[in-house]
């Protein structure tokens, strides 16, 4: 680690204005953040901590929506979040180890947006909806790739809206080593159709499958992409899976998340 | 009943409670004052040559105290490898110089080049980065096959092909093993890797080092398994350090399973720099500097075959290996893939001719060295994965063919062709143990469930054996050790009755303080808490050799006993002289020494204080006091045995393997500690499962590592393993150590992997795929691809 200063404002304001200074940054749980400044590959000169601010924390369902303030961690949201939308909480408590829970948060999980992380395959299959400090962004529109998310500069995560599906169900394939997904699909169905997410497998990040999604949107059912493939063509490949594992895990995966999100 | 302490009862482990507690005291928590630190430099590259480093800017950082590069130390000795190996032709081993820090060339990435001391930890990381090294980058050297075919690219510029030495054992054997192969009716052949593994430690290896410019001492607190051999490292061949002015201390220290046997550069450096400054220099190794500087395991690519008759009888074996080195001789690097290896290709099996040939292969990598089980694992996995091979293209049982080719009870001694004497054992008794608690009878109906779950089941063994105890140092003298391998105690009996043990062996986390102090408190009927258990500081305890390979209650264990049994004699004498009575007609029993025959006794408390307050006392023929030393060689190495069944589900859908049933069936002799003996056990079934499903370290084409974090390397945590069912009530006592143990430290390693992998097998080809091989780690994505491969082939 290199040497920083560290604040923990208590409202919004304080931390977007902290933000504001050369080289500042946000840090919520810090567990992707922290195991990079150990390792030298960051330098920021302020963090500043956002688990300090009551509105930034929470968990709320109004309607058919659920939202989830930006600090809220994973232990939180697997607790909270089980009866409005039992397939994110479970999702929420599957991620990492109980201190990676106890500290991780939503916020921090979509603004670094790893290909390998869960909560965005979650939000793009549910069309969620990412609340920031100036602006409201669709999940289609959001995820950019590689870590790379529609986010400006010093603009913060301060909530995320779920509409909360008919049917749904995460199917996680673990990598072996970092227990991160190596490939993992969020299967949801809505009246309007049936949205499915798949994190993990592509060199471009979180990506709906719209095979798939037509096919699940005519006849919910595993048969219904038991004809499908999935082109290899884009997905990552390293000593944890080929392009062709990926490819052939996101049908596997589909299909049963759709067999367990029917019971 | 049960006993509730001394020999037999599973006392509890006195050292959990400071481990459980935060009490520990580890390299890490000691803090001297004044104390600064250092930071390293290491290559990023896998092989360069370093023309220039320039250190200028590095030394004007704030808090740097002193920069040193390898030229500081070209005037050391190599830190040398422990066995001198001699190659087939007759020649010794090439043995390039190890120096403390790289020096002309870079050889692995993290291969430290130099070092910064500085006032904190930042400060010497900060000034680390401000070095300027020009290291030209080479091609590295990586593939085993390709270094010793091709002598332009070399690991040390004078070693042209690579090869640290090329061995033949037994060579005088080898016409005759290939001859009973020119005729035999079936030859079953297997080319398989034993997958490189990181030794990963709980606790990352630290160093302290102290300088008395007063009194010229130096003390150096490490991560260490045998204190007395780092000692004696860094004195008679390092540094040059007097013996006598140099201290190792190796307190708490959390695992090592070898890692922590060897000398390593680093310790080397916090002496030097200790010296130079006259202050405490610290290191404590991070993690991603762990993976690219501790010495890795195993790395072996074998072919290896077996010569059968049609009923699965062998008549000969024949293996070829080469061993992956590493960049530099770590100091048990050439014992393990030789040694340790090639003598055990016997097996239990009365295989009558075996050859097996292995050339050490120098790589631009980390050290390779012993890693729990060391050699034996290397040796189990081929034999077992060829006989599971043979069996399925014989169309023989797995459990028969193993069975019909055991050495049987009443053959013991039994000389096998590759060196050894087993002096005792009984593979039939362990292997219905394991048929009977693993009910390989139901085994079928088990595997209708897993189906009817989409699950293809399948069931795998492994009967292994294993040489502990080292070791007979006459023998291992003969075959290049370039130490003894005995051990030594001190049974020291303080004033007031209560004991201090003093054991060359270290405990790094398996329960000497509690199994030694079991050992004693039986032969002198005083209780467990009386006994105290201290180890690992060589200004305290005895010249010991430490702990590895299985050998500390077998070896160490039998010097206490031997200084113990001293004491018990002395004892007598006393007690003759008090009770005036013939020193024949005392009997020391429960505590006491009763004169035979009378009611006359004097309580072992009593004989202690007189022999410290000696009014009373045979001070004519007897010294006062009442400590004993004992040093002990072995007359033999110990051989424990076992048999594992291992059971898998494997997913068809994405290839993942589960292991749902594990049962291990072992004789390691007398247990002195079940409780602990099976936690051994269980410890080492997991690493074995770990390298069998999970393990393995990956490097690019550049030779970076591309496994240097948890992210990668995969670890096996507690939900990958059910609940293993561990037995040791066959027993065959070691014939040649009082205790009749055996060891247990390793078997779980030894014995799990190809028990594992052979299950996979039998599940893939029950479920119609036909796959003879995969090599570990058996991932999902490996074990997919095989079977998307077996299919397309089908088709
Ligand atoms: C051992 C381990 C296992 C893990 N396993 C998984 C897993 O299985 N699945 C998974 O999905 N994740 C996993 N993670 C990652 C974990 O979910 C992290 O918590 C998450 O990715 C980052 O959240 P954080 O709150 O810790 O963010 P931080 O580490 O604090 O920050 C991460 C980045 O986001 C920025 N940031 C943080 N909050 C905001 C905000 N509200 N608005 C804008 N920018 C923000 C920071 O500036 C930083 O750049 C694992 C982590 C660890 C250490």
């Amino acid at each position: 680690m290199y040497a920083f200063d560290f604040v923990k404002p208590s409202t919004l304001d304080e931390a977007l204005s902290a933000l504001a200074e050369d080289e500042a940054q946000a840090i919520s749980g810090g567990q992707t953040l922290i195991p990079t400044l150990k390792q030298r590959l960051a330098m920021p000169s302020k963090l500043v901590s956002l688990t300090g601010i009551a509105e930034l924390k929470g968990v709320k369902t109004e309607g058919n929506t659920l939202t989830i303030a930006g600090a809220t961690t994973h232990a939180v949201v697997a607790k909270e979040a089980a009866e409005a939308y039992p397939a994110l909480a479970s999702l929420a408590g599957r991620i990492g180890d109980p201190s990676v829970r106890a500290l991780g948060t939503i916020g921090g999980s979509l603004a670094n947006n790893d290909p390998s992380a869960c909560y965005p395959a979650a939000a793009l299959a549910s069309g969620a909806t990412i609340v920031t400090n100036t602006r409201e962004i669709p999940a289609d529109d959001y995820f950019q790739g590689l870590f790379t998310t529609a986010l400006d500069e010093g603009e913060i995560v301060t909530g995320v809206k779920f509409p909360i599906p008919e049917k749904a169900h995460y199917q996680k394939f673990i990598q072996p080593a970092s227990r991160f997904p190596l490939t993992a699909v969020f299967v949801a169905k809505y009246s309007s159709g049936v949205r499915v997410a798949v994190t993990g497998a592509s060199e471009d990040g979180v990506f709906r499958w719209s095979e798939g999604e037509e096919a699940l949107g005519a006849n919910f059912s595993p048969d219904a992409v038991s004809g499908l493939s999935v082109d290899p063509d884009g997905m990552m490949a390293d000593m944890h899976g080929t392009a062709e594992y990926r490819a052939h895990l996101v049908k596997v995966l589909t299909a049963r998340a759709v067999a367990a999100a029917n019971g | 009943m049960p006993k509730d302490s001394g020999i037999g009862a599973s006392s509890k482990r006195r050292e959990d409670v400071r481990f459980l507690t935060g009490k520990g005291r580890y390299t890490a928590d000691i803090n001297l004052r004044g104390q600064v630190y250092v930071a390293f430099a290491r290559s990023t590259v896998a092989h360069g040559r370093i023309n220039s480093i320039d250190t200028s800017a590095a030394a004007e950082m704030p808090g740097v105290l002193a920069v040193f590069t390898g030229e500081d130390f070209v005037e050391m000795g190599s830190n040398p490898a422990g066995w001198y190996i001699t190659s087939r032709n007759g020649e010794t081993m090439k043995e390039p110089k190890r120096p403390v820090l790289a020096h002309g060339k870079v050889r692995h990435v993290g291969d430290a080049y130099a070092a910064v001391v500085a006032e904190t930890v930042a400060q010497a990381k900060d000034a680390v980065e401000a070095i300027e090294a020009d290291i030209e980058e080479l091609d590295a050297v990586l593939d085993m096959a390709s270094a010793v075919a091709d002598n332009s690219n070399r690991v040390h510029d004078e070693i042209d092909d690579n090869i640290c030495f090329d061995w033949g054992w037994i060579e005088d054997n080898r016409a005759a093993v290939d001859a009973a192969f020119e005729s035999a009716p079936h030859v079953t052949t297997l080319e398989l890797i034993n997958n490189r593994l990181s030794p990963n430690p709980m606790e990352p290896r630290a160093s302290l080092a102290d300088y008395n410019t007063g009194t010229e001492d130096y003390t150096l607190y490490t991560t260490s398994q045998n204190p007395h051999l780092h000692r004696l490292l860094i004195s008679a061949f390092v540094m040059g350090i007097p013996e006598h002015k140099l201290t190792v201390i190796a307190p708490d220290v959390g695992g090592g399973f070898g890692s922590k046997i060897y000398h390593y550069g680093e310790e080397a450096v916090v002496l030097a720099a200790a010296r130079k400054l006259g202050r405490p220099v610290k290191w404590v190794c991070d993690r991603s500097e762990a993976f690219v500087s501790d010495a890795h395991g195993r790395d072996h690519v074998t072919k290896i075959e077996l010569a059968t008759d049609k009923e699965g009888n062998f008549l000969a074996m024949r293996t070829e290996t080469l061993a992956n080195l590493g960049a530099y001789l770590s100091n048990f690097s050439t014992a393990t893939p030789t040694f340790l290896h090639g003598t055990l290709m016997a097996g239990p099996y009365k295989t009558p001719l075996v050859y097996v040939n292995v050339k050490g292969v120098f790589t631009n990598t980390v050290p390779v060295d012993a890693y729990r089980g060391a050699g034996r694992p290397e040796a189990t996995y081929q034999i077992e994965r060829v006989i599971d091979k043979c069996a399925r293209e014989l169309g023989i049982d797995q459990i028969e063919i193993r069975r019909k080719n055991f050495i049987s009870p009443d053959a013991f001694p039994y000389t096998t062709p590759v060196g050894l004497v087993y002096d005792t054992g009984n593979y039939g008794a362990t292997l219905d143990k394991m048929i009977e608690l693993g009910d390989t009878a139901g085994f079928e109906s088990r595997r209708a469930e897993s189906s009817a779950k989409g699950k293809l089941r399948g069931i795998g063994y492994s009967t292994w054996i294993e040489a502990c105890g080292i070791a007979p140092s006459h023998l291992v003298g003969q075959l290049g050790a370039r130490v003894g391998l005995y051990d030594a105690a001190t049974v020291r009996v303080n004033a007031t009755g209560n004991i201090s043990v003093l054991t060359g062996a270290h405990s790094h986390g398996q329960g000497h303080e509690t199994v030694f102090a079991q050992v004693v408190s039986d032969m002198l009927g005083i209780p467990e808490a009386s006994i105290e258990i201290v180890h690992g500081d060589t200004s305290k305890i005895p010249f010991g050799m430490g702990s590895y390979g299985s050998r500390s209650l077998a070896v160490c264990g039998t010097a206490i006993v031997k200084a113990t049994d001293k004491i018990i004699a002395k004892c007598k004498k006393i007690a003759a002289h008090q009770m005036e009575a013939s020193e024949s007609d005392i009997v020391f029993e429960n505590g006491n020494f009763t004169v035979a025959g009378t009611d006359k006794s004097k309580s072992f408390g009593d004989i202690a204080l007189s022999a410290y307050v000696p009014h009373n006392y045979p001070l004519d023929e007897l010294e006062p006091g009442l400590e004993e030393s004992a040093f002990y060689d072995p007359a033999n190495f110990t051989y424990p045995a076992g048999a594992y069944a291992c059971e898998v589900e494997v997913d068809p859908g994405t290839g993942k393997v589960d292991v749902v049933a594990f049962t291990a069936a072992d004789d390691f002799g007398n247990v002195i500690n079940p409780m602990i003996v099976e936690g051994q056990v269980h410890g080492g079934v997991v690493q074995g499962i770990g390298q069998a499903l999970f393990e393995v370290v990956v490097h690019n084409d550049e030779g970076q590592n591309l496994t240097g974090s948890y992210m990668d390397y995969a670890m096996p945590r507690s939900n990958d393993v059910p609940l293993l069912v561990v037995d040791h009530s066959c027993q065959t006592p070691c014939t040649h150590n009082p205790l009749g143990v055996k060891g247990c430290g390793e078997a779980g390693a030894i014995g799990t992997p190809p028990a594992v992998v052979n299950a996979v097998i039998d599940a893939l080809q029950a479920g119609g795929y036909d796959i003879a091989h995969i090599d570990m780690p058996l991932t999902p994505s490996k074990v997919w691809a095989a079977m998307a491969g077996a299919q397309q082939a089908a088709e």
